[in-house]
């Protein structure tokens, strides 16, 4: 619809654009114009914790594109900013980069609740968002690139091995009270009951706040659980900072993996190099890359990313390769528009494959999530993991979940002439209000 | 009659004709360099620095409220970011009713968080916020009813210094504890995003955000106003009495928490307007805006600005927030090194703040000595 | 020792198993060979022969599917190969990989890109690999659960009592039909009580799961998990009889487990209140005694846990003394940034307490970014020394963790501590001459100044003790202190602003208050009736649980 519109009316179109304040046109942009990458991840504050290496991944992506000649003869410039960890910050700074700067794309967030923050900006003013992190789905917006995973891309497949290959019967749902563990846990509650019929006694769910440190209680409730006959395991979405007491609290009360193995969501190589891992060999890790991955593509990046951090014992994560992989999409489908601007990009990007780092390939879905491996690894005393079990093949990203009772009907799909985030194909319409359906009203007026 | 009366005599000051004078002449300026200048022209004010002037204009009327509290009353309140929220959020339901069936899910009542967890049903405390009217007037009153309550147990059992403020602190703590809980039904730790109109302008237009902008002005313009008629009335002068000598005060027959409950209801109940007018222009409220530490640079712009003048209230909010901006921009590594530098060296070298440095330097002699007296330190 | 039947002592000289012992079907009767061959009879040496077996060996290990590696474990096992128990090892520490020509070595030390390695065969070395060239050999839990349990059988005739005993220790559940007949005797000449006691109680659980309901007579009263879990799947087994006993059985463990849960709890809380104590106790001196409210005073705790983790670099693999040296370097450490922020700010805002607030504030956010560009925005690992790790088993229900009660111990400690200096030494004469009349003080010569100083110094470095402590329970980060910081101020206000005793008190009952909560309200909500409760308590008693009484409360 809106592409038809397009074609009758240019002329409305561009005054409609013009409405809609801070859109660059980039064919006005100089050849020799560095090509504007913004970087919004917080480098101060409690998330800093996490996104800091984000920042440097892109930068060094950008470098390394440079060293090659740059993008369509043009260099790159990483445009950083600090969202300090604030999230109406987050939304400020993405104004900033997008009406200021006007960066041709931007790479950042980490939290959900920064990137609920960030979307309607993104989407009023067009710009391309890719997100690096497993997130608890339920969206998909125009401007967004979710190179992280949706809950069908972890959570599923790692309960689906516990299950078959580890023998599990109950299960302790632990997690921090927000929306990815809260998501995670009902689309799992549900999974378990349906598929493996598991009695609803038999599912333990826990919510505790951020940054919680006393786990003692806890602990000593999942022991107990764990103690009365049936193969227990804990799927934690722990979120970062909590995890180190609640593993030290595991290590102390002498929950072992063997007993009871803790297959968490939100810990990486990161987060391990924070805690000392001698006694929690053998508990799991559901990702869709390691830093132990086995191959050539793998250890060129962990040689790359040691040299630009100087650093011997730097460590790759989930979240990096996410970067890597969106990153290399991007640039591909800017080459395959022959421009950076958003909207041909936006175009060109689907169905973009590039490879990713674990020995595969990765392509971009109409639904704006990508295929990824799932990887189960068990920790090791080095804080690296040891992969036991992966996915025969990669697995696309649902952006809607088919467990859970709203959204099992939706789907989204980016490409012409459907273009809706959130189609229901039990009425055959895109529900809710979508960027195309704003940009439908701005060219009424 | 007499209330109009009440609330006109601060005209009559200097330093009022001064600051609204010149809070009028701003709003105007950038009104104009916005919509008059071209867009690319070097005097163009951009709709993202509108935005942001609005956004600093809401924590100044936020600081000139704690002001009203620290400043005339000697009650530190480091808890005046929950009435803050309150406001923000009673604005934020509002918001999300707007939506209606725009949501993702298209429910028409249930805000998509609330179909996200499988709300069968509004629960009963969002009754009523799809009217403007009702959510504009629980603005003013869900602060209200807070301070109400926590300032009733508080004074009458004389709760004072560094004990008020600790259980200030404590109650905002606890409000953000509750309000990351999901089974709150505020939307969690993700809080209220995504909103679309207000009194059915769209909030993702640059027109509703230059009147967002020039609304925080006036409302900025008017709390002052409010805060200064009553620095300046007999019951400020009670309040400045109470701060210097609490003790005196009660003997000289004054039922002093009265008081110290009436301002502390009206600084809470701006604050509240404050926080309403910050949400639709940042697009997002949730609980971080409860955090402890948020409150506690609430009083650190107003310290900066200069304690016990309101205008300084308003100076140092725009200044630190100004600073934060630049700064995460310019130099995202360092920036908390500045900011940390400036409260220690205006702590430490302009106990007055930038307000007493202004007043050093246009000293005048007909200045009144009465109200902007300093305060005695209240000690701890 | 002696007194034990060891096998090998027979084997040494004859170099044959008892005749007996050889009906026994695998895998004891090959564990047994193992255990005879992995001890001391490393006489022989490697021929040609065997290296060739022994690369058909642990070539079986290198295939994708873990049931194949299952049977290759037990090939391993049951060949007499004396290198065998060092394989096995490597294998369940993840240190036995292979090389990209196929050749097996064992990992010396797998941390950082290059890592030594020795050939798995001859036990040469190799030098450094990349890990480029090894692949590792990987297991899983459950072949980690075959591993343990085929080496806890090797270490039931081991020498070391220690290892007789965690091995007994670990066979409970895991009692086979081919283990039973062994262990019968085993018990029988078993010297140690202990062991002799966990290994008729391992051998019972294997006789209930058998459906003998003379079982369930010898289970009751154990307290161990376990026997629960037989007991409860006796009680939901097909045989009615048994089900009714087991469920007897059960219901009489639950009645003593609730006393157990009862000292858990209140073990947990007192455990949770040291940690608020330590936190609170510095600033109950800083704040308390000279009205300085220090916003600072988390970082000064982070400071501490960083030292601690500093020392560990300095003295690589030695955790424990590390640990202890940081004691003193981690008090050193604060108290000086301690003086640092009183010559530097706090000396300039005397007598304007609440500006204290703010400019500490300012240093709080200067050290936490110092933190993070010197050193890193990441976490640092803070190793547990061996002693600090695991619990201490009360009974086999009740286990109290270690690190804990050591940090229980040292909030106590570090509480006496300030108690004598403030009561029994001249600066602590002076400190309360000081807080109470300043001007008095000084005319009597006190150098005020001087005992600002100190006291300051001594209020961070206490501080600084407890960000040790608190290393070894939690993140060692930037944000350290700003989780500690609301907590510190709430107990000291608590308490009552100036009193050790209220801080210890205040800190103690809030612990026990949340744990006991926590159960029935979640541990969210557990924090919140702290909080409302602290609020209306603060009302009731507006100066805290102990009230400074005379003029100085005035102040």
């Amino acid at each position: 619809m809106i592409t038809s519109q397009r074609k009758t009316h240019p002329s409305l179109w561009f005054a409609a654009s013009l409405l809609s304040l801070g859109v660059a046109s980039p064919a006005l942009a100089q050849e020799d114009d560095p090509i504007k990458v913004g970087v919004l991840h917080s480098l101060s504050g409690t998330m800093a914790i996490s996104e800091t290496v984000l920042k440097d991944t892109v930068e060094m992506l950008i470098e390394q594109q440079n060293a090659e000649g740059g993008l369509l003869g043009r260099q790159l410039e990483a445009v950083v900013v600090d969202p300090a960890s604030d999230w109406p910050l987050f939304a400020e700074r993405a104004r900033e980069l997008l009406a200021q700067e006007e960066v041709d794309v931007i790479f950042g967030n980490w939290t959900s609740v920064s990137r609920k923050s960030v979307l309607p900006v993104v989407e009023e003013l067009n710009g391309l968002l890719f997100y690096p992190v497993q997130y608890e789905g339920e969206e998909s917006s125009e401007n967004v690139f979710y190179t992280g995973a949706a809950p069908n891309q972890q959570s599923i497949p790692a309960v689906n091995y516990l299950h078959d290959q580890v023998g599990v019967e109950r299960w302790v749902l632990a997690g921090t009270d927000y929306v990815f563990p809260r998501t995670t846990n009902r689309i799992l509650s549900a999974y378990l009951q349906d598929e493996f019929g598991v009695a609803e006694e038999d599912i333990m769910v826990n919510y505790t706040p951020f940054g919680h440190s006393d786990w003692q209680n806890i602990v000593s409730d999942i022991r107990r659980f764990g103690s009365e006959g049936k193969k227990t395991a804990v799927v934690s979405t722990i979120n970062g900072d909590a995890n180190v007491p609640f593993y030290t609290e595991l290590a102390n009360q002498g929950v072992d993996a063997a007993d009871i193995p803790v297959v968490a969501f939100s810990v990486g190589e990161q987060e391990l190099t924070g805690i000392d891992t001698g006694p929690l060999v053998g508990h799991l890790a559901a990702w869709n890359y390691f830093m132990s991955v086995d191959t050539d593509a793998n250890y060129d990046f962990i040689d790359a990313w040691i040299e630009y951090t100087d650093d011997e014992m730097a460590v790759t994560n989930d979240p990096m390769e996410a970067h890597y992989i969106g990153f290399n999409m991007w640039a591909e489908a800017a080459r395959k528009a022959g421009t950076t601007d958003v909207d041909a990009v936006k175009d060109a990007i689907i169905g973009v494959t590039v490879p990713n780092l674990s020995g595969g390939y990765a392509a971009m879905m109409p639904n704006h999530h990508i295929t990824k491996p799932v990887l189960i690894g068990e920790i090791q005393d080095n804080g690296q993991f040891d992969i036991v079990w992966q996915t025969p093949s990669t697995v696309a990203g649902d952006a809607w979940s088919d467990y859970l009772p709203g959204s099992r009907d939706l789907i989204a799909d980016w490409r012409a002439p459907m273009r809706c985030g959130n189609f229901d194909v039990t009425e055959g319409s895109c529900g809710g209000s979508t960027a195309a359906e704003e940009a439908e009203a701005a060219l009424a007026e | 009659m007499q209330s109009r009366s009440w609330l006109l005599r601060p005209f009559s000051e200097r330093s009022t004709q001064l600051f609204i004078g010149v809070l009028l002449a701003a709003l105007a300026l950038v009104t104009v360099l916005h919509l008059a200048v071209p867009a690319g022209h070097p005097l163009n004010v951009t709709a993202y620095t509108v935005n942001l002037f609005g956004k600093y204009l809401s924590y100044a009327l936020l600081a000139v409220a704690v002001d009203l509290v620290w400043g005339y009353l000697g009650i530190l309140s480091l808890g005046h970011g929950a009435f803050f929220a309150l406001g923000g959020y009673a604005m934020g339901m509002y918001l999300m009713r707007q939506i209606g069936d725009r949501g993702t899910y298209g429910d028409p009542v249930l805000p998509d968080f609330m179909v996200f967890l499988n709300w069968e049903s509004l629960p009963w405390y969002w009754q009523g916020f799809d009217m403007a009217w009702f959510a504009f007037a629980m603005v003013l009153l869900a602060p209200g009813a807070l301070a109400l309550v926590f300032g009733w147990l508080a004074f009458r059992s004389r709760v004072t210094g560094v004990y008020l403020s600790i259980i200030t602190q404590a109650m905002t703590f606890a409000l953000m504890l509750a309000f990351f809980r999901n089974e709150m039904g505020f939307g969690g730790n993700n809080g209220l995003t995504d909103f679309r109109d207000i009194l059915g302008f769209s909030l993702r237009n640059d027109a509703t955000r230059l009147g967002l902008f020039i609304a925080t002005g006036v409302a900025l313009a008017l709390g002052y106003v409010i805060c200064r008629a009553i620095v300046v009335s007999k019951l400020g002068r009670v309040c400045v009495a109470t701060r210097d000598a609490e003790a005196r005060t009660r003997f000289l027959g004054y039922r002093v928490e009265r008081f110290q409950l009436f301002v502390f209801v009206i600084s809470a109940m701006l604050a509240g307007v404050a926080g309403a007018l910050y949400v639709p222009q940042v697009g997002i409220i949730n609980p971080s805006e409860f955090e402890p530490i948020f409150s506690i640079e609430i009083v650190l712009w107003v310290a900066l600005g200069g304690r016990a003048t309101l205008y300084g209230a308003v100076i140092g909010a725009i200044l630190v927030n100004y600073a934060k901006t630049v700064f995460t921009g310019v130099m995202p590594d360092a920036w908390l090194f500045a900011l940390g530098a400036l409260f220690v060296l205006v702590t430490v070298f302009l106990p007055r703040g930038v307000a007493g440095l202004l007043a050093y330097r246009f000293k005048r002699q007909r200045r009144s000595s009465d109200d902007t007296a300093t305060p005695q330190e209240a000690s701890a | 020792m002696r007194n034990f039947p060891l096998p090998w002592s027979t084997t040494a000289q004859g170099g044959a198993v008892h005749a007996d012992e050889v009906r026994i079907r695998t895998p004891w009767v090959l564990l047994m060979a193992l255990a005879v061959s992995l001890l001391g009879l490393a006489h022989a040496p490697s021929t040609l022969a065997q290296d060739a077996e022994a690369v058909v060996l642990l070539e079986a290990l290198d295939v994708d599917d873990y049931a194949a590696k299952g049977e290759a474990i037990d090939a391993i096992v049951s060949s007499d190969d004396e290198r065998a128990r060092d394989w096995l090892q490597a294998l369940l520490d993840g240190r036995l990989q292979r090389t990209d020509d196929g050749r097996f070595v064992v990992v010396l030390d797998n941390r950082g890109r290059d890592w030594p390695v020795e050939n798995a065969l001859t036990g040469e070395a190799l030098g450094e690999m990349s890990r480029r060239e090894l692949e590792r050999i990987g297991i899983n839990n459950a072949l980690r659960n075959q591993l343990r349990s085929a080496l806890a059988v090797v270490d039931l005739y081991s020498p070391d009592l220690e290892r007789r005993r965690a091995s007994a220790e670990r066979l409970l559940g895991e009692v086979d039909d081919d283990l039973s007949g062994p262990l019968a005797e085993v018990i029988e000449e078993a010297t140690d009580d202990r062991v002799r006691e966990r290994l008729s109680l391992a051998l019972a659980i294997h006789r209930l799961e058998q459906g003998e309901l003379e079982a369930v007579a010898e289970l009751e009263g154990s307290l161990h998990p376990e026997v629960r879990v037989a007991l409860n799947r006796a009680a939901q087994g097909d045989d009615p009889v048994l089900a009714t006993s087991a469920g007897e059985a059960l219901r009489g463990i639950e009645q003593t487990l609730k006393l157990n849960r009862a000292a858990e709890t209140l073990y947990f809380g007192l455990s949770m209140g040291s940690v608020l104590v330590l936190a609170a106790i510095g600033l109950a001196i800083t704040f308390g005694v000279m009205g300085v409210i220090n916003m600072a005073h988390g970082e000064l705790i982070m400071l501490g846990a960083y030292t601690t983790w500093a020392v560990q670099q300095l003295l690589p693999g030695q955790p424990g003394l590390a640990l202890i040296l940081s004691i003193p370097a981690g008090f050193l450490v604060s108290a000086l940034a301690g003086v640092a922020i009183e010559r530097g700010v706090i000396q300039f805002l005397k007598g304007r307490p609440l500006e204290t607030l703010l400019a500490t504030f300012g240093v709080s956010l200067i050290l936490q970014q110092l933190v993070r560009t010197v050193i890193s925005p990441q976490n640092r690992t803070v190793v547990t020394p061996e002693w600090m790790s695991g619990s201490l088993a009360v009974n086999d229900a009740l286990s109290l963790t270690l690190n804990r009660m050591a940090v229980l111990g040292f909030a106590l400690l570090v509480f006496v501590g300030l108690m004598l200096v403030m009561r029994r030494t001249r600066l602590g004469l002076e400190v309360r001459a000081v807080t109470q009349n300043r001007a008095m003080a000084r005319s009597m010569g006190i150098r005020a100044t001087r005992v600002d100083i100190l006291t300051f110094a001594l209020g961070s470095g206490v501080a600084g003790l407890a960000g040790v402590a608190l290393s070894q329970l939690t993140n060692v980060g930037p944000n350290l202190g700003q989780n500690y910081i609301i907590d510190s101020f709430m107990v000291v206000v608590f308490g009552g602003v100036g009193n050790l005793w209220g801080t210890l008190v205040a800190g103690l009952s809030l612990g026990v208050i949340n744990q006991v909560l926590e159960p029935w309200a979640g541990a969210v909500l557990a924090k919140i009736i702290v909080l409302v409760f602290i609020i209306l308590f603060i009302q009731k008693r507006p100066r805290g649980l102990f009230p400074q009484k005379g003029r100085a409360a005035e102040g």
